[in-house]
């Protein structure tokens, strides 16, 4: 079969050599005819190519080959291949992918080499700025004389440490906060007590304790003035920041 | 057909019964105060004579004008004396013994039991002054004293002469007790930009910043022999106790830090300190010595324990606010963590100041406390032993901050009233009461010992 192949491709080739040459009238001085084609049979010719050619673990590239004059063609780790094709693949370390293709007219070989990169580096805390910090970590707010973690502050705080986990080497002041109502020194236990709940509910979303200082300002610090419990409820909070 | 009469003889009597026995329960209520505080002697009617200028120095009317103002405050503001105004005084200035004629202060309209009288004068740069007691119905041998003081002119010494006169009347008169002309108060105050502590007479005169560490500087708490200030310092850093050296001028090494340390209180010895700390994760009540030898933990129980303050009496108890049963309530102990004793009943409770005798409690406290309650947080003075209180503060705004003066006969506390807080005095018994800051918001008073 492959015989005959290789005679159709050759008589092929020959016939479309002949065609080529007969379009072209060059007018040569008594050309002497070109010589009878010779019995060779064209030696295969193989491409690979990786795309992406750089991936992160887990991610996946794909190969695509091409050959010419080739019987076989197999892939190393893979296997045998068509003559061309595509294939998808998902290396968990650098990989070099190298085709080997056999035909009558000898072998070849190409590769691909798909580089699986570093996990991705998170940015460090020098590059997170104090403001992308607050935007992204929400303050707890809590009840009349109470340190006790809300739902809602529980909501804010699974966020907060998500955010918190991807930049895992940001350290953070929690500083807890009380309306102006009530006793000075009294509502300084309240605020550490505030802060410390914040860290407690922060650890146990995930966050190493070690990243986290906590502080109160009692009541000697408001974000709002006015007597009502609008504001109230505003300065009952734990609030986040970036620690030097 | 005769109409019933509605109240009855019988629900009249009854009625006015109730009413006088309101009242006497009342007035009991007060004695109780007054005797304990040394305030419930019958008052003695003493006039102050203006001195005499023995000179003609022209600073000396200054002087001496100072010197009579400040002498007729003093002896009124210590709150044992009926003092006889200055316009039912004898319009004389008798300077010597030989010049005075005690029957004209003796009579109406002064009809004063006692008359204090004398001369200044101010020369080579020296305010000179002779000061005299006398009885004014010995006439034998009115004298009860004879003073003479001789100290450097400056701008304040006919001032502090004014103040040593009136404390050596009041120390007489009063059973013995130091006047407390000389004291001072340490505060809080936002004068400067920042919280920082300052400090100024006990009449509200020289007032004048001490700290300037340009964060937020809380509770202060002068050391028994008046050398060294506690106070606590919030910052980013978190919430330290430190020391200030008044006679160096500067900050001192405070070994105790944590980051969660606040309201410091010196034991009468001077040699050890109270305060709370979150160290070991809840609020509690810690001593140490001040060299940080000793650190001990005293309260063990889950809830805010804050704001310790001991017996100045005896050295050995402590009273302090916790929330371990909720809302903050008043407690005592002894001050190895043994004999606790709850002291109030409910509300909300804070600031507790122990009284120079050991027997009452001064604090801050809202009796109906919560969104919408009514009344306010008032000055309240209990009795120890027997937990029977009385209310001194009323309508004032949101008071806080009781400290007593060390003759145990005045209250110094903080007022916040229109979002401004104002230092306030007044006498243990809750009468003359007035302000004694009027810049800025000053707060947390604190009274020295001596």
């Amino acid at each position: 079969m492959k015989h005959k192949k290789n005679s159709a491709l050759a008589a092929a080739a020959l016939t479309a050599f002949l065609i080529v040459t007969g379009c072209h009238h060059k007018k040569a001085a008594a050309p002497e005819p070109p010589a009878p084609p010779a019995e060779t049979t064209p030696a295969p010719t193989a491409n690979i190519t990786a795309t992406p050619d750089t991936i992160n673990p887990g991610q996946s590239a794909v190969l695509n080959w091409t050959t010419t004059d080739t019987t076989d063609v197999s892939i190393e780790g893979i296997g045998a291949v068509p003559s061309s094709g595509t294939k998808t693949v998902s290396p968990a370390e650098t990989t070099t992918y190298h085709l080997t293709a056999r035909g009558d007219g000898g072998s070849t070989d190409a590769s691909a080499t798909v580089t699986v990169g570093q996990a991705q580096q998170p940015n460090t805390s020098g590059q997170l700025t104090e403001a992308e910090f607050e935007q992204n970590v929400k303050p707890v707010f809590f009840d009349y004389d109470s340190y006790s973690i809300r739902p809602d502050a529980q909501q804010a705080i699974t966020a907060d440490a998500a955010f918190l986990q991807s930049h895992p080497s940001a350290k953070i002041l929690i500083a807890g906060y009380c309306d102006d109502r009530g006793s000075a020194e009294y509502n300084l236990a309240l605020g550490q007590n505030r802060a410390n709940s914040a860290k407690t509910a922060l650890t146990q979303a995930g966050v190493n304790a070690s990243r986290i200082r906590s502080i109160s300002y009692g009541k000697e610090k408001q974000f709002c003035t006015e007597e009502n419990e609008s504001c109230w409820q505003q300065n009952r909070r734990a609030q986040f920041s970036l620690d030097q | 057909m005769e109409a019933t009469p509605r109240f009855g003889i019988r629900q009249v009597a009854a009625f006015l019964f109730s009413i006088l026995l309101l009242a006497t329960f009342s007035a009991q209520a007060q004695d109780w105060v007054r005797t304990g505080t040394n305030l419930g002697a019958q008052k003695i009617r003493l006039a102050a004579a203006d001195f005499k200028m023995a000179g003609n120095d022209p600073a000396l009317s200054n002087a001496q004008q100072s010197f009579n103002q400040v002498l007729y405050s003093d002896l009124t503001n210590a709150g044992i004396f009926d003092m006889v105004s200055k316009s039912l005084a004898p319009p004389v200035m008798p300077g010597s013994p030989q010049e005075i004629n005690l029957s004209q202060w003796s009579s109406a309209p002064a009809n004063a039991a006692m008359v204090a009288f004398g001369a200044i004068n101010v020369q080579n740069g020296r305010t000179i002054v002779y000061g005299w007691l006398f009885d004014t119905k010995n006439t034998q041998s009115p004298q009860v004293l004879g003073q003479q003081y001789n100290e450097a002119a400056g701008p304040n010494t006919a001032r502090h002469i004014a103040h040593e006169f009136a404390d050596a009347i009041i120390s007489r008169l009063g059973g013995g007790i130091n006047g407390i002309a000389e004291t001072t108060i340490f505060y809080s105050s936002d004068r400067s930009g920042a919280k920082e502590i300052w400090q100024m007479d006990y009449d509200g005169a020289n007032q004048h910043q001490i700290t300037h560490l340009g964060q937020i500087a809380l509770s202060p708490r002068i050391s028994p022999d008046g050398s060294r200030l506690a106070f606590n310092e919030l910052s980013s850093k978190g919430s330290t106790i430190r020391l200030y050296s008044m006679n160096l001028n500067r900050m001192v090494n405070f070994p105790i830090h944590d980051g969660t340390d606040f309201s410091p209180a010196w034991a009468p010895d001077g040699n050890n300190l109270a305060f709370s700390s979150s160290r070991s994760g809840d609020p509690e009540i810690w001593t140490t010595s001040a060299s940080g030898f000793n650190l001990r933990r005293v309260t063990a129980y889950r809830g805010p324990d804050v704001s310790p303050v001991w017996n100045p009496k005896t050295g050995t108890q402590l009273a302090w606010i916790s929330g371990r049963t909720g809302l903050p309530q008043v407690y005592i102990m002894d001050s190895d963590g043994t004999g606790v004793q709850r002291m109030t009943d409910g509300g909300y409770a804070t600031s507790p100041s122990w009284s120079p005798n050991g027997q009452f409690l001064a604090f801050a406290w809202s009796r109906h406390y919560g969104p919408g309650a009514p009344g306010g947080q008032d000055i309240y003075v209990m009795d120890i032993a027997s937990h029977r209180w009385i209310q001194l503060t009323h309508d004032l705004g949101r008071t806080d901050f009781p400290s007593w003066s060390p003759d145990g006969r005045h209250i110094v506390f903080e007022v916040a009233h229109h979002g401004r807080s104002e230092v306030w005095t007044m006498l243990a018994d809750g009468s003359e009461q007035h302000a004694l800051t009027k810049v800025g918001n000053s707060r947390m008073p604190n009274w020295s010992w001596k």
